[in-house]
Order: structure tokens, then C-alpha cells, then sequence
């Protein structure tokens, strides 16, 4: 489990080298999983049990992760206040009509194309 | 007195009652989630993030002391990112035949969330800087706060936009693909990614190893599209 912490650690930590050393505009934690995903790919074979279930264990709790972050909403209240009508009406319609236009173009393009 | 103040004062500057807490409020928000039959709208992020919300303005608690001891959990988000690339390569066969599906599907839907979305805001006639702040509110946060930055927008209002659009997302995403008749798991992955992040792809890989796999890969697609893409359309539209 620590090779496999350690071996999640190192890719997050080469994606953020990467993304200051080539100015990329996408987080550390993104391009490591490029990293890490390229990795396995070269392998060949199935993944090493133990990061399988490493993996396994941290997105079972994925969503707790975002917890903290999502509680900092507390410190933008007044903003979120003032502004209520255009930023709920943005964020709900806007979040849902691009869920149902990305899923039916989706579905769309993979039965046209196999 | 003095020394129940005491405690208090301990308890509310180290970061083991904040860690303790957002702990216990997950597994408070698990509950409540299998109570109300795991329905798409019980969203355990939501219930745990109302919690604790409420935690902190009853008891006067400030933000910032609380993510002292919240921070640990925070940390992990980093090398859960990375993890996804597991599930990604467990489903590279499926995936692999949709590859360009995919990179259309979201360059398209993550295009489409930002347009809606500004669009309204406009309509609504909300300040420029409300509306630049909206634009990249689909993706990542550290990648939507940077977009938001370059464009003229509040970068920390955009931080707070993205976590209501995930958990918007993640809550009533699925209804609405019902709704809207879409059966097949890797399109249904695909919008979850697109529009509602890493908070969309919680709730898709506890559903489903092919939507959680699609919506991981979505997120890390939109988060690039929308890196490269936002920035230029926004020039061209009100540059």
C-alpha cells in the first residue's frame, strides 16, 4: 500500500515538474494521471494488485475528498448572495443542459460509429 | 467555565477536531444518503458540505481555521486525481474504441456548458466580471480558478462555482440523463465528466466502472479543452 501511495505521489509530483517546466495550463494532479496512465499502458499487463486497491480505496471515497474545498463556500456567501438570480439560474441550467446535450450527443456519435 | 473555555479554545485552534469532524459529517451524509435509498438527489458531498457549513457559522468558527485541520483530507484529492488512471486503464478496451467520440463529446459539451451559462448570465444583465467568473465553473478547480483569472473573472468565486456545479451536477445529472433517455453508460459517463467534474465522477464511479471510467477521462479532457479553448473564444466574442 505505501508502494502504491508512494507510486500515486511520485506521478502527481512529476505532473506538477511537467506543468511549470512546460507552462502547461492543466493541474499536476491531471497530467500525473497521463503519467501514471502511460505507465500501465507500457507495462502491458494488469495493474499491480496493490495499487489496484489503493485506488479502489481512495475513489470509494472520492467524493469526501472534496468536502473541505466545498465547505469554503461559507466564505463567498455574500457574493453568492448578491448576485443569487443569475448565478443559481447559470448553475443549474447551465450545469443540466450541457449534461443532457453532452450525453445525447454522445450517445448519438457511439451508435453511429459503433 | 473557564476551563470548558479552555478546551474550546484547543479544540477550535488544532486540527484534529476540524479533521475529526469532516470525518464523522461524511459518515453522518453516508447515512443519510443509504436512508433516503441512495437516490441520485442525496448526495452525500451536498449533506456533508451543509454540515459542516452550518457547523462553522452556528459556532463562529472561521473558514481557515477549519481547513487547518481539513487540509489533510484536501491533500488527497491530488493523488485520487492520479488514481484515476486505474479505472481508466481497466476499461482502456471500451474506452479505446470511443476515443474519439469522447474528444468530440466533450470539447462540444464543455464549449456548451460555458456558453449557457454566460449566455444566462448575461441575459440576467449580471456584472462583467459575475459573468467572466461563470464561464469556467465545468472544470477542475485549480484549472477553473486559472481560466477565470486570465478572462476577468473573481477566481474565488469561480472556486465556489464549481463546487455548485458539481454537486448540481452529481445530484440531478442523472435524473436528467434519464430524462433525456440517455441508457448507454459511456455517454452517461461523458456528460457526468463534462459538466460536473471530479464531484460528477464520484457519484458516476459509485454507479457504474464504465461511467466512472468515461467521467474520469471527461474531466481530465474538458480540463484541457476548456484550458486552451475558453481563453481564445472569450477574446474573439468580447475581446
Amino acid at each position: 500500500m505505501i508502494g502504491a501511495l508512494a507510486a500515486l505521489l511520485a506521478c502527481q509530483l512529476a505532473g506538477e515538474v511537467v506543468a511549470r517546466a512546460l507552462h502547461l495550463p492543466v493541474p499536476g494532479p491531471v497530467i500525473g494521471m497521463v503519467l501514471l496512465f502511460l505507465a500501465l499502458l507500457l507495462r502491458g499487463r494488469e495493474a499491480p494488485p496493490a495499487l489496484d486497491a489503493t485506488a479502489d480505496g481512495l475513489l470509494g471515497s472520492l467524493g469526501l475528498l472534496f468536502v473541505p474545498a466545498g465547505v469554503g463556500v461559507v466564505l463567498y456567501l455574500p457574493l453568492l448572495a448578491r448576485d443569487w438570480a443569475p448565478l443559481s439560474l447559470a448553475v443549474v441550467v447551465g450545469t443540466l443542459s450541457a449534461i443532457a446535450f453532452t450525453g445525447r450527443l454522445a450517445q448519438w456519435l457511439l451508435r453511429r460509429l459503433g | 467555565m473557564s476551563e470548558l473555555g479552555e478546551i474550546w479554545v484547543y479544540l477550535a485552534r488544532e486540527p484534529l477536531a476540524a479533521l475529526t469532524a469532516t470525518l464523522l459529517a461524511w459518515l453522518g451524509a453516508l447515512r443519510l444518503q443509504r436512508a433516503c435509498g441512495r437516490h441520485a438527489l442525496a448526495n452525500p458531498v451536498l449533506f456533508a458540505v451543509a454540515l459542516l457549513a452550518a457547523g462553522l457559522l452556528l459556532t463562529g468558527i472561521d473558514y481557515r481555521s477549519y481547513f487547518e485541520g481539513a487540509q489533510f483530507v484536501h491533500f488527497l484529492l491530488g493523488p485520487a486525481t492520479v488514481a484515476l488512471a486505474v479505472p481508466l486503464y481497466r476499461q482502456w478496451a471500451v474506452v479505446r474504441r470511443a476515443a474519439g467520440v469522447a474528444a468530440v463529446s466533450v470539447i462540444a459539451g464543455g464549449v456548451f456548458a460555458a456558453g449557457v451559462g454566460v449566455a444566462i448570465a448575461l441575459a440576467l444583465r449580471a456584472a462583467p466580471e459575475v459573468v467572466a467568473s461563470l464561464a469556467p465553473r465545468s472544470v477542475t478547480t485549480p484549472v477553473a480558478m486559472g481560466i477565470a483569472e486570465r478572462i476577468g473573472g473573481l477566481p474565488s468565486l469561480t472556486a465556489a462555482l464549481v463546487i455548485c456545479s458539481g454537486i448540481t451536477g452529481a445530484a440531478l445529472g442523472p435524473l436528467v440523463l434519464d430524462w433525456a433517455r440517455v441508457r448507454d453508460m459511456r455517454a452517461r459517463g461523458l456528460a457526468i465528466g463534462t459538466a460536473a467534474h471530479g464531484i460528477g465522477t464520484a457519484r458516476a464511479l459509485s454507479v457504474s466502472a464504465a461511467a466512472g471510467a468515461f467521467s474520469g477521462l471527461a474531466m481530465g479532457l474538458n480540463a484541457l479543452a476548456t484550458a486552451l479553448l475558453l481563453p481564445l473564444l472569450w477574446r474573439l466574442a468580447f475581446g
